[in-house]
């Protein structure tokens, strides 16, 4: 029992490594360039592997990417300069997250609208809900209903 | 029944025409940035001879075609005959951009299933590729007299998108001045 929940301890231990950015061992100038380098490839998408990006993906073109994005980093490019290159290429698409731009605002705002909007709907339902049924005495509606049924009975009593 | 019991039904109707919509969509496909801006900047030896070179100027003459191919693509070799019918008759101008191949097996696939180049770029890196916005292989780029990208074909070329669209676009391109 305790041999085996080591094994699993160990085997995620493991793991956890592998996650840790990719393969490659890269040598930076700079603990800055290291950053920006770590941050760069976790933000650009791979295009081939379309949901994972380029810091996790294996597919030849997330290589060659890294690379690319390697080679400007050591030549002191700026984070923006390199995310530039790489979307006057590819397109807004190479972002991982899209920009806030005109046409992306709704992509960004939607779900918080759609959100508000049925908050907003189901306080109204519930508060004229509380509003007829709260107190217990009966809405005009009711009381004409509950009228016409009593003298629908009565009615009928008398036959 | 309420007016408003109609509301949800609408909002699905609209739902329904939507997502109707997407499942016509390939979302692998994506839109090149590259249209309307002029062909990359690029300098290659050529395939078949390490000796001549092949640039991006050579696309600024005439309206061409400039396939992106490997040997070891399956989907090019579907495409391949196509493009060998092309330049049998002479259509259209075709250039290709060798990608990420060993000129061993870029000549000797050329040679068993025809060349339809009039020259390909080696690009054995990938790296004008990515000038290029290449993600996937086969790519097709339509370029204008003036070398400017006016259209991008993602996939192999099927029989249909020469007569339905890239046929088309090669003949207004060669109207234009």
């Amino acid at each position: 029992m305790m041999l085996r929940t080591l094994t699993i301890a160990l085997l995620l231990g493991l793991s956890l490594g592998a996650q840790a950015g990719n393969v490659e061992p890269r040598e930076f100038d700079s603990r800055e360039q290291e950053e920006n380098y770590q941050e760069l490839i976790e933000e650009l998408r791979c295009l081939v592997c379309m949901n994972q990006n380029i810091a996790d993906s294996n597919a030849e073109l997330a290589q060659d990417l890294r690379r690319e994005t390697y080679k400007m980093v050591r030549a002191g490019k700026s984070k923006d300069e390199i995310t530039d290159f790489m979307v006057d290429r590819y397109g807004d698409f190479v972002m991982y997250s899209p920009p806030v731009k005109s046409t992306t605002i709704l992509l960004w705002t939607g779900p918080f609208i759609l959100m508000f909007a049925g908050v907003f709907i189901a306080f109204r339902q519930v508060r004229k809900n509380a509003a007829s049924h709260g107190s217990d005495e009966l809405s005009n509606e009711e009381q004409e209903r509950l009228r016409s049924i009593l003298a629908e009975r009565e009615g009928e009593e008398k036959k | 029944m309420s007016k408003r019991a109609l509301i949800p039904l609408g909002i699905f109707l609209l739902l329904v025409l939507l997502l109707g919509r997407g499942l016509y969509l390939d979302p692998r496909k994506l839109d090149s940035v590259l249209i309307d801006k002029p062909v990359p900047v690029f300098d290659l030896a050529t395939v078949n001879n390490p000796e001549t070179r092949l640039t991006n100027k050579d696309l600024s003459k005439d309206v061409s075609m400039f396939n992106v191919w490997a040997s070891w693509c399956v989907s090019c070799r579907q495409e391949h005959p196509i493009l060998v019918e092309l330049s049998r008759h002479k259509l259209v101008p075709i250039y290709g951009l060798n990608y990420k191949d060993t000129r061993k097996e870029a000549t000797g696939w050329l040679d068993k299933l025809g060349d339809p180049y009039i020259a390909s770029a080696f690009d054995e890196d990938g790296r004008v590729g990515i000038d290029f916005g290449v993600y996937g292989v086969p790519e097709t780029f339509v370029v204008d007299k003036k070398g400017i990208i006016r259209y991008k074909h993602v996939g192999p070329i099927d029989p249909n998108s020469w007569k339905e669209t890239l046929l088309p676009i090669i003949e207004k391109l060669r109207a234009e001045q």
